[in-house]
Order: C-alpha cells, then structure tokens, then sequence
C-alpha cells in the first residue's frame, strides 16, 4: 500500500468561484508564487457545503470564497460553515468586487478572516493571493486568535 | 526524532496532543525546549496520520532542521511581544543572544523560509497584543500604543491600518457586531 509522504510545509487551499475563468486565473495565479500548495477548485456553494459538512473532510488551511454566486451566496456560505465547529479555526477569505466600508466591515464581522477586493489584473491577483498566503501561514504557526485575524486588501 | 510544535500554553491543546499521541500509540517525551521527542522508529505512516489529526486542531509537526529554528524565533518573539517587558535591549539583540546565533543569519533563515521578514513579524505580533488590549477595554488608545513603545498614536493607528487594512475604529465595529450576533 503506498502511503503518500506528507509535504511539509504544504499550503493546502480551497476555492469556491462558480466563474470558470475566475477559478482558472486564480490557479494560475498561484501557481506563478513560489508556494508550495496543494488547490481544490469548488464551483458552487453547494458543492463546498456538501464537502465540509462530512465529518472527517481533510481541512485546508485557507478557504478562498466568491461572494457573488448563484444559488447559494458567499454570505450564505459563510455563515453555514462559521456555524460548523470544526471549522472555526479555518481561515476564510471573501473575494468581493465591492469596497464599500459598510461591506468589508459586514463580511468580516459574520466570521471572514480576510476581505479581497477582486484584483484587476493577473499580477496584482498574483501579489494578493502569495500576500495573503504568507500572511495567513504565520498566524496558523503562531498560534493567533483567529477570531481577530482580519485582513482587508 | 524531535518535533517542534507551535508554542501552546494552552493546557486544552496540550491535552488533545497527548490524547492522540496515546490513541495512536505513539511513545513521546515532552521536553523543557518545548520539543518533543519521539522513538526514531516510528513508523511514517503513524506520524502522517499524527500530523492529519493534529492539523484539523491547528497543530503543526516541525519535522525538519530549519522549520524548527523558525519557529524556535516565532515562539521566542511571541512570548516577548506577548508579555510587554520593558526593551532593556533591542529586539535582534535579544533574539541573537537566545539563539546563540547571529541576527544576520536568523533574518536571513526566517525570510527564506516564510518569505517574510522578522521586523514584519514583529509588526504583525504587536499589532495582535493591540487588538486583544482594544478588546480587552481597559485602556486607552494611548495607553496601548505607549505600552507597544509606539512614538505616538498616531504612529500606532497608521501601522495598524497598514497592517491590518481597516481602520481601529472599524476594527471595534466588527468586534461589535460580531457581539451582538453571538448574543
């Protein structure tokens, strides 16, 4: 049987987008960082749900989340997995197109960790994304209070 | 073999660590770096199932050389930061003197590895002792950017919104509504 070496210091990342371009920039993107990760792609809210409501679905360290999707929203997403006490320390990232105070402070409030206003080009996406990585690795390994880990780009 | 873990002096953590070392069987020894130690022969295949529990408490296994230094520095910086002694000396010089090891190679291993540098560390640590003083409530802005050893308030605001990307203000406002939606 062959058991898989575990990669240390692996970023393991999630992304909901229902937008196929979207989700494949944002691969592209990440993948032109020099972090070593490993991506799941989600392209819908239910999709996501159905995965993280199984009791013993692996955790990625961040979860990346479109706020505008159909059926289910980004906002409805957020409050189901918050709601879900296994995941409270997971980190959660909203990307929205709005910069509107009253939203950032709205999203943040109902349980997102980090607020990103959806970059205009592939090179600022790539700066966010390798930012917010780093960002993130050095509160999960310092052990900070992720109830007040905010981030807004 | 020696691990080094994230620096948790929460006893709840502790606990839940030595209940799935035990669970699976696994020999350990806790020693006073913090480390902990166990049996060379352990099986791959144990600590990989170790490190997938303990990943879903938040619990990180530091198996290699240079991982450990780094977190020996995060772990060295964070209780500094954490417990506002008064700077008898600087920063680099106090980690360079409990590491045995020059500042220049330390920033040098930490930026390689995280890709971050330590004076940013220690930004972001601050800013984390300031947003749990601000919940706290005790003090004043004042008083919690003069306990930072910030040159002023001002200094203080603009680093945290630099750091952050929300206002002080607009920090409070979250951790508002986030009360009133628990209640």
């Amino acid at each position: 049987m062959m058991v898989e070496k575990y990669e240390r210091d692996t970023m393991n990342v999630m992304l909901a987008d229902d937008d196929s371009d979207d989700r494949m920039f944002f691969q592209e993107a990440l993948s032109s960082t020099s972090i070593k990760h490993e991506l799941t792609l989600f392209k819908d809210g239910f999709e996501l749900l159905e995965y993280f409501t199984k009791p013993d679905s692996d955790l990625p360290h961040i979860l990346f989340l479109d706020l505008n999707m159909p059926g289910k929203s980004g906002i409805q997403c957020l409050e189901e997995l918050r709601a879900i006490p296994r995941l409270r320390e997971m980190s959660i990232a909203i990307y929205s197109t709005s910069s509107a105070d009253r939203d950032i402070e709205d999203t943040l409030s109902k349980g997102a960790n980090i607020y990103i206003q959806k970059p205009s080009n592939f090179d600022k996406l790539r700066k966010v994304i390798s930012h917010v990585l780093k960002t993130n690795w050095q509160f999960h390994m310092s052990g900070l209070n992720k109830e007040t880990f905010f981030l807004n780009i | 073999m020696r691990f080094n873990i994230i620096r948790h002096d929460n006893l709840a953590v502790m606990a839940i660590l030595k209940e799935q070392f035990r669970k699976l069987d696994i020999a350990f020894k806790l020693l006073e770096s913090g480390e902990i130690e166990v049996p060379d022969d352990t099986s791959e295949k144990k600590l990989y199932k170790l490190a997938g529990i303990l990943r879903n408490y938040s619990i990180e296994i530091l198996e290699d050389e240079k991982s450990q230094l780094v977190q020996k520095i995060r772990n060295i910086l964070i209780e500094l930061v954490h417990d506002n002694k008064p700077q008898l000396m600087t920063i680099s010089y106090y980690l360079s003197e409990k590491m045995n090891l020059s500042y220049g190679y330390l920033s040098y291993l930490f930026a390689l590895h995280t890709h971050y540098s330590i004076e940013k560390y220690i930004i972001l640590l601050r800013i984390e002792r300031a947003k749990e003083m601000i919940i706290e409530g005790r003090l004043t802005l004042k008083q919690i950017s003069a306990t930072l050893n910030y040159s002023s308030v001002q200094h203080f605001s603009r680093q945290f919104k630099k750091t952050t990307g929300v206002t002080i203000s607009s920090f409070k406002r979250i951790i508002e509504l986030k009360r009133a939606a628990n209640k």
